[in-house]
């Protein structure tokens, strides 16, 4: 992306938030925080502050959806119109919204198992109330946690985080800023057990051998948030029983 | 019929064949035409084996974006028409029109394809470049078929003048700058196998998919589609296949703007 006044984004080695160029920015996640839902989480990373929840295995509305071998997913993922600090976001799904809802939807089908819910619906909802880069893998993040609270049968406990390319330098977790002025850009999904790719979108530019170390850096990070997540379950479990 | 010709697709690559004789990494028979549409600033109908979209571009003054102001517009949208297949409904663009169109658009955009500043008309004013592609006849590969159509139809776009706050098209319209060449390749996987230009059957056949926009030394785009997975060795090797595809692609988008 060619921009002028490029702000500074790499100072002394450094990034600009003070990260290492492998460093996540702060992961929080708490599970369980909506009582209606059948699982949830909120979760805080950077400065993105995002809330999912889960409801379901219900009956498929409208009826016609209805799959008689296995459950449907729906999942809508939505920026509140305060969410931006630029501006007032208009309401209703636009197109970045309406393919980010589809891929994470798919990320979905494959980690669900749909087949143990036959003719009927899982919802996943994913509310951005505060972004800041990476809104779609932080949502991918909770979404899965809000999965497990819900007592969903899941392969696996999915991780999502995105990886840039600034200037020369290969990062991990970009924010907004970095996100805005990158070179490349590109937001995964893992499923940890055996590194199989579930979501994968990029654009900008990245040799074949800076792609190769990305994938690397993602894989290194990841194990660091499978842990935040495992242990946010961990939590609302232990709440439960005492 | 679609359970028992799926099934048939799948044995018969793990047997090492594909329908039509097709080698795994091999695309069907390409065909581009341009300038099909007069009232169009640019135009090109792609075909790959059945598969037939039709990309047009339309020129149109507007104000700049406030984060852009001295860059012209770029938007690129995709309609699945109802005549295109029995499975396309009439209605608003569905969310695979949507992606279909914004994988398009960031490969094109990524790669720099178009010099977006050449279009800043004046202080208030830039050319906005509208293409619209249009779906006619589905059968598997809509993301080759589109990026290989809007690519050609950029690369045949005429520039019209903008004299007395009006488009005057006129002999001498210039021709829009092109300044990098964008194509993309799509794979999907069924069974354990990762074949090249899916077809409609083995498009219904596949668990995953996979598209990458190359412009020949970057990647420029990635898009993974549906449920299924990939490894990252998997992809790795996909991203080399795309690289030794990129230059065939390319001559083909070359010969049509040489035209």
């Amino acid at each position: 992306m060619s921009h002028e006044n490029k702000p500074e984004l790499v100072i002394n080695g450094k990034r600009a938030d003070g990260r290492d160029f492998e460093e996540l920015r702060p992961l929080k996640i708490e599970a369980g925080i909506l009582k209606n839902a059948g699982g949830s989480a909120y979760l805080e990373w950077g400065n993105n502050k995002v809330l999912a929840a889960v409801y379901g295995p219900k009956e498929v509305v409208p009826k016609h959806l209805t799959d008689s071998s296995k459950a449907i997913i729906k999942c809508r993922y939505s920026m509140a119109p305060f969410s931006s600090l630029s501006e007032h976001g208009r309401s209703g799904p636009n197109r970045r919204a309406t393919e980010i809802s589809k891929v994470i939807r798919e990320v979905f089908e494959n980690v669900i198992m749909l087949n143990e819910y036959p003719g009927s619906e899982i919802d996943i909802f994913i509310e951005i109330l505060q972004g800041d880069g990476g809104t779609r893998t932080a949502g991918i993040t909770a979404a899965a946690v809000a999965l497990a609270s819900a007592g969903i049968a899941i392969r696996d406990l999915v991780y999502a985080v995105s990886a840039a390319k600034i200037g020369e330098n290969l990062v991990i977790d970009p924010n907004m800023l970095e996100d805005n002025y990158s070179d490349a850009d590109m937001p995964v999904a893992v499923s940890p057990k055996n590194n199989e790719i579930l979501l994968l979108q990029m654009d900008g530019g990245y040799t074949k051998e800076e792609l190769k170390s990305s994938f690397e850096m993602i894989f290194k990070a990841g194990k660091k948030i499978t842990d935040i997540q495992k242990e946010s379950i961990r939590k609302l479990y232990e709440s439960v029983s005492k | 019929m679609d359970i028992i010709r799926s099934g048939y697709i799948k044995e018969l690559l793990e047997s090492g064949k594909r329908l039509e004789s097709r080698g795994i990494n091999e695309f069907r028979q390409i065909a581009i035409k341009c300038d099909t549409l007069g009232n169009a600033e640019g135009s090109t109908q792609v075909d790959i084996g059945n598969t037939k979209v039709l990309a047009g571009v339309k020129m149109v003054v507007e104000e700049p974006h406030s984060d852009t102001p001295d860059e012209g517009n770029f938007i690129v949208s995709a309609e699945l028409l109802p005549i295109a297949s029995a499975g396309y409904d009439v209605g608003p663009p569905s969310p695979s029109a949507i992606e279909l169109a914004r994988v398009i658009d960031r490969g094109i955009r990524a790669g720099n394809c178009i010099d977006l500043k050449s279009l800043s008309i004046d202080k208030e004013r830039v050319w906005s470049v509208y293409v619209d592609l249009y779906v006619l006849n589905y059968d598997g590969n809509l993301f080759d078929a589109g990026t290989l159509a809007v690519m050609s139809a950029l690369s045949r776009t005429k520039i019209p003048k903008f004299e007395n706050e009006e488009i005057v098209h006129t002999e001498d319209d210039k021709p829009l700058k092109i300044q990098n060449t964008v194509v993309s390749t799509t794979f999907c996987k069924l069974g354990s196998k990762i074949i090249l230009d899916p077809n409609g059957a083995e498009e219904s056949a596949m668990s995953t998919r996979l598209t990458i926009a190359t412009d020949g030394s970057c990647v420029r785009a990635l898009q993974k589609g549906l449920g299924g997975s990939f490894s990252v060795d998997e992809i790795n090797n996909l991203v080399d296949i795309s690289f030794s595809k990129y230059e065939e692609l390319k001559e083909q988008i070359k010969a049509i703007s040489k035209e």
